[in-house]
């Protein structure tokens, strides 16, 4: 009897700890994209090294660190946006759910559509109206039926929050939105294509305030329908949106490298590694 | 007049600004200067472009009193029976012209999209170089050229060629003659097409990165962004490359001139021999006199029109494609 009480003490026990690692971790969550020993070099000139972390699906990740720490290089080796780039060999390996994203049979731009991307400065197609830049994506990838564009550019557009003030000038030129209004196009443009993973490249930094707070908003209220990986410079940012954190910074060879991974809380508040402490106190960067 | 009158007194009597005042004065007589230099420099541009309209008016003047207005699209040019008609002349520079855009705007964007984007780096340069020694090249030469080692190879294959294959169209009736309509198109061709890729080449690849990356994002390939990206955001500026080719293709002489059979009659098909305005000009403005020089110089007033028409018409295409948009058309 005493043996049996203590047996289930002790899985009590188990479970208290078992329970209380699941609070103090967030839930786990499927793994959507896997980074292993990534680094990507320019001429032989490494510009970002030694990253190895797991992005979870329904989160946002984000990537900050100082300037030149090789975030916007990180980021751009995910959807091979290197690949223009003659010089740049990406080394490492970077998985997509089962895909090798640099296995040579991988194509690049099936991998695109599966991987959005928002950049820095708002970039809609000039060219193109509102409707036409919201569909853009789509009839890239060969849906011409006009019922499953509407529907697409409808719900992508309800969903980066524009909805309300574009639907009723969908023909007007993408131009004549406001900035924070054209970022939030592009965002919708790459919604529509209905992404895995969306990467976003500073995607607030050329926007006012007020423009920067609606995206931020957008960022959290976006991870149900899609996985973020962001890079921000602005730690308050990372703070507000981010489930999880990587935190870059530049060695002495002038090659940026992961220093720290984490949940975005325990990364802020209580890191292990002393550099990302003064980073996240201000103390540099 | 009180209004003006009391801050007037105002600063006559702050007494330390001598310093000031010197080098206002010092600074504002170059600038006043340049500013001058400036407003000369247009005004002689202004002036010289009025003076040349006005003047070719007033020499072609007399053949309007003499002969009204109808002459221009008449079908005869025989001076000694006092017939004067431009119509064989009109269609002759459209018609040869038109071949060369024809041939020009879809080998000329293609070689500037791919100097732009595709070629590697060292094959680019060794392209672009020879590109623009076309563009070096006189017009004479061309003209030798055209006459010497063309006119040969199109009477002898070409034309065979092309009747043979393309005859049921009815564009390539008559004897083989090698001179004519159809090598003065392709002379012109060769002609223009270095303006035509140069420019266009050069608005190609200031199309901006971003621009190219927002579509590659979303799964374009390579072809997908040049064809829905590229060339619509330089569509302003191949269109600018296309009206200074078709110009230069209206207004080019002497290549043309000894190339095209100088027949003044319509021609019946591509391997017509034919004339261009500007080959009849440069054909007969030494030997004539009274009407006919001033149908000669009625000859270069249609010619003039039909160039601004062509640069209205691109300007035309270039608002209407960018919906009235004063952003993207200023692009």
């Amino acid at each position: 009897m005493i043996e049996a009480e203590v047996t289930v003490a002790r899985v009590e026990e188990a479970v208290a700890v078992y329970s209380d690692e699941v609070v103090v971790d967030q839930p786990e969550r499927k793994v959507v994209m896997t980074l292993a020993d990534v680094a990507v070099a320019f001429g032989g000139r490494t510009a970002v090294r030694d990253v190895t972390f797991d992005v979870h699906a329904g989160e946002v990740t984000a990537l900050i660190g100082p300037s030149g720490s090789g975030k916007t290089t990180l980021l751009r080796a995910l959807n091979r946006m290197h690949d223009t780039v003659r010089t740049a060999a990406v080394t490492g390996t970077v998985r997509l759910g089962d895909l090798d994203v640099y296995a040579p049979s991988t194509d690049p731009t099936l991998l695109r559509s599966r991987v959005g991307m928002v950049f820095q400065r708002p970039n809609p197609f000039p060219t193109m109206s509102i409707y036409e830049n919201a569909v853009a994506g789509l009839k890239f990838n060969g849906v011409r039926k006009k019922s499953l564009l509407d529907e697409a550019a409808e719900s992508a557009l309800i969903g980066a929050a524009l909805w309300d003030s574009v639907k009723d000038r969908m023909k007007a030129h993408a131009s004549t939105l406001s900035g924070g209004e054209q970022q939030r196009l592009c965002i919708a443009r790459a919604l529509a294509v209905e992404p895995e993973v969306l990467l976003m490249d500073e995607p607030t930094s050329a926007l006012d305030p007020i423009a920067t707070k609606r995206i931020e908003e957008l960022v959290v209220e976006l991870k149900d329908r899609v996985t973020i990986i962001i890079v921000t410079h602005n730690m308050q940012q990372a703070m507000r949106v981010s489930d999880r954190c990587a935190f870059l910074l530049m060695g002495e060879d002038k090659a940026g490298e992961l220093i720290e991974f984490g949940p975005t809380a325990t990364l802020f508040s209580e890191p292990t590694d002393p550099r990302t402490l003064d980073y996240v106190n201000g103390r540099f960067g | 007049m009180t209004m003006v009158d009391t801050p007037a007194p105002t600063p006559a009597p702050t007494p330390p600004v001598l310093p000031v005042t010197r080098q206002g004065r010092r600074l504002s007589l170059p600038d006043n200067g340049y500013r001058t230099m400036l407003a000369v420099a247009a005004v002689i541009v202004g002036a010289l472009a009025v003076w040349l309209v006005v003047a070719i008016v007033i020499q072609a003047h007399p053949a309007f009193v003499t002969l009204g207005y109808s002459w221009i699209l008449q079908k005869t040019w025989d001076p000694s029976h006092g017939k004067y008609g431009l119509l064989p002349f009109i269609l002759g520079t459209l018609e040869s012209t038109a071949i060369a855009v024809v041939l020009a705007v879809p080998i000329g964007l293609g070689t500037a999209l791919a100097l732009a984007y595709l070629v590697p780096h060292r094959i680019r340069s060794v392209l672009s170089t020879a590109v623009e020694l076309l563009a070096a090249v006189p017009s004479v030469v061309y003209g030798l050229w055209g006459l010497v080692v063309l006119a040969p190879l199109f009477r002898t294959t070409v034309e065979p060629f092309l009747t043979a294959v393309f005859g049921w169209t009815g564009l390539f009736d008559g004897p083989n003659e090698g001179v004519g309509l159809l090598l003065a198109g392709v002379i012109l061709f060769v002609m223009i097409l270095p303006t035509m890729v140069a420019i266009s080449r050069d608005v190609l690849a200031v199309v901006p990165k971003e621009q190219v990356e927002g579509a590659m994002a979303l799964g374009a390939t390579r072809w997908q962004v040049l064809h829905k990206v590229v060339v619509p955001g330089a569509r302003t500026g191949i269109l600018g490359a296309f009206t200074l080719a078709t110009g230069r293709a209206l207004g080019e002489t002497v290549a043309v001139a000894m190339v095209i059979g100088n027949s003044p009659y319509i021609a019946h098909s591509l391997k017509s021999p034919a004339a261009t305005l500007p080959s009849l000009i440069v054909n007969n403005f030494g030997e004539s006199s009274g009407t006919e020089l001033a149908a000669l110089f009625g000859a270069g007033l249609v010619l003039l029109v039909i160039g601004i028409s062509v640069n209205s018409l691109a300007r035309w295409l270039v608002w209407s494609t960018s919906g009235g948009n004063s952003q993207a058309g200023a692009r």
